[in-house]
């Protein structure tokens, strides 16, 4: 008789390790890593289609809600036929990107460094861009959009994270993050604070800590050395006590505060004003000690099938009649801001601050935090990835 | 004879020469009818289980936050010396025992009354009651729940008038949650198990003068216990693996959670997380088959 017949459970499982080894090595096989960093200079013939990664309501076509479509005339332009894969968080999106099956991102500040490090994006000469040129100033040559002296794509719009606190259960109005950071002011509202369940806002008790303890040295929230690293992560930790609920999108967000389980806590101006429009008594505002926000950009995958209508997609994107819907749709500061004439609400720019400079300068935008801390403290700096365990930790 | 052996044989269907090929070698039969499910079973199955185990060796570059596929225990080093990791492992084996027991306790009168006591028509109102819940979607009864339980939601209003107050978010929901929606798994087996005694076996205890009591402990008990097992299976390894519910309804985050956080940022360290719940799995089906789990279900 065979080994098989003899011990079947045996050979069973011997089966199965051999097989968990064979596919244990064919997985450790060479990895393909082919950053070209080649500058794209020029905008050829389009290839008839365009599969795009985006937030949720950034290319609307419609489907949604028939008013809201900017997608339907790009493609009679430009007969770029558009395929969208909504993704929900910047990891999604870099994941995606990496698969090279899409032809450009719309990437908010965190994702995108990662993107132009790992050269899963080209760079682009934006002067073949003609909407380039009307785009806000500060929005250009920024961390999370350029390297090197290099454009990687064109900027879509921004927001400010806000402090949002209901208007009945917080008096006086806040206007510090203490009330959610500084436990004798955030025990007051025990259980009902909250915080977007995101690693990215380690950045935002940095930027509490930055004003209210110098001794530490931040400059920059997303440089942080071990130090400043754990000062920010205890800060969390203590708050974590106080927290009622990390909000994963913002439609629990609003909800929470329509049901009473928050009343406080960082939120952007869309829910504000979707609250406001819904009759609750809530208001929001930026903080003295300044705050976080997303600066998005469109770009241009490195693997593109279709880069010819992706250049076209941007450039649509960077338009002022587009920047207009798209800002009204979702609730943002557009980023040309000749769109500011073009918006149905002629307030839209100044509910949003799009035009207010000083408002602006007191944000610090989203980046992927990356070892090398951009000073003369080398790379001392956390990584992305412990800022994601210590998150975890954070939350318990 | 000689006339019949040389007229041409008629010539046979292709279906036919298969049969004629397998007829006779009854390995070969088997073989051909089981290559599909086995192969499913061992390459899409235990294939991607392995590819798993084989991630949770990986690691990520710094700077580009990519995967390196190279032999490193940092992952496993980070789950074991890391406090978190093991709050949140005892935390969701707790609430899994917990919506475990709760089950059982629930699921038992009322399976019981099923199988026993239920007229067929009752019996088989029954079976849909329980079944029901189980076509409509996870989410929106977890949906659902989330409503009840925020703060001026349903179960804060029922309780108002005896000055209570609701569990709010947090564990205790999760916890009721969980219950809830896996009961179904529990009372089926049971069903299942209590059908096949006998009613004679409890007359037998009756006339011996066994009290309902006694016969409950010393017969029904015995007899039903595997297909208690049986069911803990399910809720105990459902609510192993869940992270919807935690991140509804909970404030501190399960198993599922943690690896769903990293499995797009980093998903080397979200395979080996995913090792906790296959090794408490493991040693909890282990366990069953010596209560006699597997034996009749």
């Amino acid at each position: 008789m065979s080994y098989a017949h003899r011990y079947p459970a045996r050979f069973a499982w011997l089966l199965v390790l051999a097989l968990v080894g064979v596919l244990a090595v064919a997985g450790c096989g060479g990895s393909d890593d082919d950053s070209s960093s080649d500058e794209v200079t020029s905008i050829g013939k389009t290839e008839g289609a365009l599969n795009l990664i985006a937030w949720a309501g950034y290319a609307e076509d419609g489907s949604t809600d028939k008013t809201v479509d900017w997608v339907t005339p790009f493609e009679k332009q430009t007969q770029c036929q558009v395929n969208t894969k909504t993704a929900s968080t910047s990891d999604e999106m870099v994941k995606l990107m990496r698969t090279g099956q899409y032809d450009g991102v719309s990437a908010s500040g965190d994702a995108s460094v990662r993107l132009i490090e790992g050269g899963d994006v080209s760079p682009i000469d934006m002067s073949i861009l003609s909407n380039y040129a009307d785009i806000n100033p500060s929005l250009k040559d920024q961390d999370y959009n350029s390297k090197d002296g290099m454009n990687y794509g064109m900027p879509h719009g921004w927001g400010a994270n806000v402090l949002l606190y209901n208007k009945d259960a917080v008096k006086p109005a806040p206007d510090s993050w203490g009330s959610v950071f500084d436990p004798a002011m955030a025990s007051k509202y025990s259980g009902k604070i909250t915080a977007p369940d995101n690693p990215i806002y380690i950045a935002d008790a940095a930027v509490y800590l930055e004003a209210t303890q110098p001794d530490l040295g931040i400059t920059d929230p997303y440089e942080l050395d071990e130090d400043q690293f754990n000062a920010a992560v205890d800060l969390l930790k203590q708050q974590n006590k106080f927290i009622g609920e990390y909000w994963p999108d913002a439609t629990k967000n609003i909800s929470s505060y329509t049901n009473g389980d928050s009343v406080i806590g960082s939120s952007w101006q869309y829910q504000t004003s979707a609250l406001q429009a819904a009759g609750e008594n809530v208001d929001a505002d930026l903080p003295k000690e300044g705050s976080t926000g997303w600066s998005d950009t469109w770009m241009l995958s490195s693997q593109a099938d279709h880069p010819n209508c992706m250049l076209e997609w941007m450039n649509w994107m960077g338009s002022p009649k587009v920047q207009a819907q798209v800002a009204e749709w979702f609730g943002e500061a557009p980023a040309n801001l000749g769109a500011c004439d073009l918006t149905s609400d002629p307030k839209h720019c100044d509910t949003y601050h799009a035009k207010d400079e000083k408002y602006y300068d007191q944000i610090a935008f989203w980046k992927t935090p990356i070892s090398d801390c951009g000073d003369d403290r080398g790379s001392e700096c956390k990584t992305y990835d412990e800022w994601v365990q210590a998150w975890t930790e954070i939350k318990g | 004879m000689a006339a019949e052996a040389t007229a041409p044989a008629p010539r046979k269907s292709a279906g036919r020469r298969l049969a004629d090929f397998f007829q006779g070698r009854p390995r070969l039969t088997v073989a051909a009818l089981l290559a599909a499910p086995i192969g499913w079973l061992v390459i899409g199955y235990l294939g991607s289980l392995g590819v798993m185990l084989a991630a949770s060796f990986w690691h990520l570059n710094e700077l580009s936050g990519e995967v390196v596929q190279g032999f490193s225990l940092d992952n496993f080093d980070t789950i074991f010396s890391d406090e978190v990791y093991r709050t949140i492992t005892f935390r969701t084996i707790g609430v899994a025992a917990a919506v475990t027991v709760t089950d059982a306790i629930l699921a038992f009168p009322i399976a019981f009354y099923m199988a026993k006591l239920a007229k067929p028509r009752m019996q088989s109102m029954l079976v849909v009651a329980v079944l029901l819940p189980l076509w409509s979607s996870y989410l929106v009864k977890v949906g659902a729940w989330r409503l009840m339980l925020s703060e001026d939601g349903a179960i804060n209003w029922a309780l108002e008038p005896f000055g209570l107050h609701g569990p709010g978010y947090g564990t205790v929901a999760v916890w009721l949650v969980m219950s809830y929606i896996w009961l179904p798994y529990m009372i089926i087996p049971i069903y299942a198990g209590l059908e096949r005694i006998p009613d004679s076996l409890l007359s037998a205890s009756e006339d011996l003068g066994a009290r309902p009591g006694r016969t409950f402990r010393k017969v029904i008990m015995p007899l039903t216990f595997p297909a208690i097992v049986a069911g803990s299976i399910f809720t105990f390894s459902l609510t192993l693996g869940d992270y919807i519910t935690p991140a509804n309804v909970g404030d501190k985050q399960f198993i599922g959670n943690v690896v769903y956080s990293n499995f797009v940022a980093n998903l080397p360290l979200a395979a080996a997380i995913t090792v906790i719940p296959i090794v408490v799995m493991v040693i909890y089906l282990l366990v069953s088959r010596r209560f006699g789990a597997f034996e009749h279900v």
